[in-house]
């Protein structure tokens, strides 16, 4: 047992991968040149040394180097795709959505693409093009799977079941929660380090988890919005409101039966993203929550999410873009106060 | 023979040739009576690409398309009937119906379904390459593309890649000289698409895509450059397509004089006349095609009797 941050865990779970099977590999920009950071926030930090031929710096080339991912796939390799920043992700928009996405699909069922992309989210104090929240743009893309972890036991066995997943699928890791250290370490990250167990586990693609009991209202979300939730949760029980906050821990495919029966229980949802409200993740939970539970609400659906713009640079701006505890803890509040 | 080749290679070629050309006016006449549904882009005037190219290669050796197809898939021994049920969407189809026309292909004979996004398929044959490398398997991947192409992103990102890292692909651009109805000369500066190679520090050669051998001999020669380690290659074939760009395109585009010209050097036109001054007879070739006719009939039979998939099978395939 040993307590590891995120990034700690993905690279053990890289490690112990890429150790099991060797046609695992990495590849992506910046990711193992001896002196350099092991990638944008340090998870593949010094295994270059270990597998120097598996580790495979590439040039700024998004669009060029996801398609060689699914070209290596295609004759058996199992690539593991590192992006510096979710946003550059659109670079190689086409390889993505047309190729990976598709392949598979197009013919017939004939053919296989195991392939992991990771990609690092976050509004943190970079701007429009360095923050994105990614995964509603993918969650409506037909063909590849999504996970989100909150936390560093998470992180662990969802990459390595992403691993050994023989389809397409892109793990979404929080900037303010990988805990990475030195030059790359991240003003106000939150601890989502965790115990990781010596012995070997896995955690299911499509299976979430109940991350805090509680009886009045059910609380949606992932990544940092998930700490943020259990922190407001904390807040409002003093007040003797009970939250139940769940972490599905993967988008596609999503874990319906633990959010409604959730929802059987406290007939109240309140869905937390930290992307903007359009489209977003809360909307197709909630229209599937309005299709098929309305009968169990007592009160409305709830969104909390950024506004419907890019994000912005000011710190006085960001913190008014991002969802923070104190507005959950208010809507918490007005739910509570119009369904009692 | 005195050329170099045997009689039965320089047959196999041709028979290749007009399988290809005889599969594409069959397919031609069947769309537009509206027997056949979707779009269709042509290959007719390109064959010697396809043939030539694929001739170089050997079995373990794998080819990326693009919305042109059905030559490269021909050319690679697909089996033309899985083909032309897939074109009329059937549950036999290569892909099972969920490909079509686009994206024909059929990994056990070395064809990626094929990738209708221009410039799409050049970093995934690139990446294919990069695995044959990675597992030191002495595999070569082959990237078809058309002149277009070259102005994808993708088109230099994959390149640098693949010099860069040695490896096994060859980079095959049929110029026909038009991406759908803007002529290349609009849209490009250098004279030889091939001149692009340089600035990868790759072989970069133009040849005449409509003969077939200098095709295959160019193709044969990168091949092996590839099977050796020694790295890519970009390899220029200059052609033409003799029939419009999908669909109903009349090519009103090309002029007269251009395409008057192009006919007279298509590819099997020019060959049959090669052969025949090899001593083969006009007889024996027709014999070839009245063969290959039959084998498209059939095809065609055997799409057309074949089941459609259920509707329901829409939900299959996604994930394994």
């Amino acid at each position: 047992m040993a307590r590891l941050t995120i990034a700690e865990a993905l690279r053990q779970a890289i490690r112990e991968e890429m150790k099991r099977d060797e046609s695992v590999y990495c590849i992506g920009e910046d990711i193992g040149i001896p002196g350099g950071w092991g990638g944008a926030f340090t998870v593949t930090l010094g295994l270059e040394k270990e597998f120097p031929d598996r580790i495979i710096n590439t040039p700024i080339s998004e669009a060029g180097f996801f398609g060689v991912a699914l070209g290596s796939s295609l004759v058996g390799l199992r690539p593991i795709v590192d992006v510096q920043y979710g946003d550059f992700l659109f670079c190689a928009m086409d390889q993505i959505a047309n190729q990976i996405a598709k392949l598979r699909y197009m013919s017939g069922g004939k053919i296989k693409t195991p392939i992991v992309i990771r990609a690092p989210v976050g509004v943190t104090g970079r701007g429009a093009q360095h923050s994105q929240m990614m995964e509603p743009f993918f969650q409506c893309l037909p063909g590849i799977k999504i996970v989100c972890p909150a936390t560093a036991y998470d992180a662990k066995g969802l990459l390595k079941s992403a691993v050994r997943n023989e389809n397409p699928v892109m793990i979404f890791e929080h900037k303010l929660l990988y805990g990475a250290k030195g030059a790359r370490s991240e003003p106000g990250s939150i601890d989502a380090s965790s115990e990781i167990p010596d012995e070997e586990y896995l955690i299911p693609i499509g299976k979430g988890t109940v991350r805090r009991q509680g009886t009045d209202i059910t609380i949606v979300a992932t990544l940092l919005m998930m700490h943020r939730a259990c922190e407001a949760a904390e807040i409002v029980e003093k007040e003797g409101i009970s939250v139940e906050v769940i972490d599905p821990r993967s988008l596609v495919p999503f874990d319906w039966e633990i959010v409604k029966q959730s929802i059987a229980k406290t007939g109240r949802l309140i869905i937390v993203e930290e992307s903007p409200r359009r489209g977003g993740i809360g909307a197709e939970i909630a229209a599937t929550v309005a299709e098929e539970m309305l009968d169990f609400l007592v009160a409305p659906v709830k969104r909390i999410a950024a506004p419907d713009t890019p994000a912005p640079f000011s710190p006085v701006m960001e913190k008014f873009y991002v969802p923070d505890t104190v507005r959950i803890v208010q809507a918490i509040k007005e739910m509570m106060s119009i369904s009692s | 023979m005195k050329c170099g080749y045997s009689k039965e290679q320089l047959l196999e070629f041709y028979r290749k040739m007009v399988l290809i050309r005889e599969f594409e006016e069959r397919v031609k006449f069947l769309f537009l009576e509206g027997i056949m549904p979707g779009t269709i882009h042509q290959y007719q005037g390109e064959e010697a690409c396809a043939v030539g190219v694929c001739s170089a290669l050997q079995r373990g050796d794998i080819i990326t398309s693009t919305h042109r197809p059905h030559g490269h898939c021909i050319a690679m021994g697909m089996d033309i009937k899985s083909m032309m049920a897939e074109l009329f969407g059937k549950q036999t189809g290569c892909c099972k119906g969920k490909g079509g026309s686009m994206h024909m292909g059929d990994i056990e004979k070395g064809v990626v379904p094929a990738i209708a996004i221009v410039g799409g398929g050049i970093p995934v044959a690139t990446g294919i390459a990069f695995g044959f490398k990675m597992k030191k398997q002495p595999r070569v991947a082959v990237c078809f593309m058309g002149d277009g192409a070259t102005n994808e992103g993708t088109f230099h990102e994959s390149l640098n890649m693949a010099s860069i890292w040695n490896l096994p692909v060859v980079y095959a651009v049929e110029n026909n000289f038009y991406g759908a109805s803007t002529h290349v000369s609009l849209v490009m500066k250098v004279e030889k698409i091939s001149e692009r190679a340089c600035a990868y520090k790759i072989p970069g050669i133009t040849v005449d895509g409509n003969d077939v051998i200098k095709v295959y001999e160019t193709a044969c020669e990168a091949v092996e450059r590839a099977r050796k380690g020694e790295g890519p290659t970009l390899i220029e074939l200059l052609t033409y397509r003799i029939t419009g760009h999908s669909r109903r395109d009349p090519a009103l585009y090309q002029p007269p004089e251009e395409k008057k010209k192009a006919l007279e050097n298509e590819p099997i036109k020019k060959f049959s006349e090669f052969l025949i001054s090899m001593d083969i007879t006009q007889e024996e070739l027709e014999k070839i095609r009245e063969t290959v006719k039959e084998e498209i009939e059939d095809a065609v039979k055997y799409a057309m009797n074949s089941p459609d998939p259920l509707p329901q099978d829409t939900l299959n395939d996604l994930f394994v």
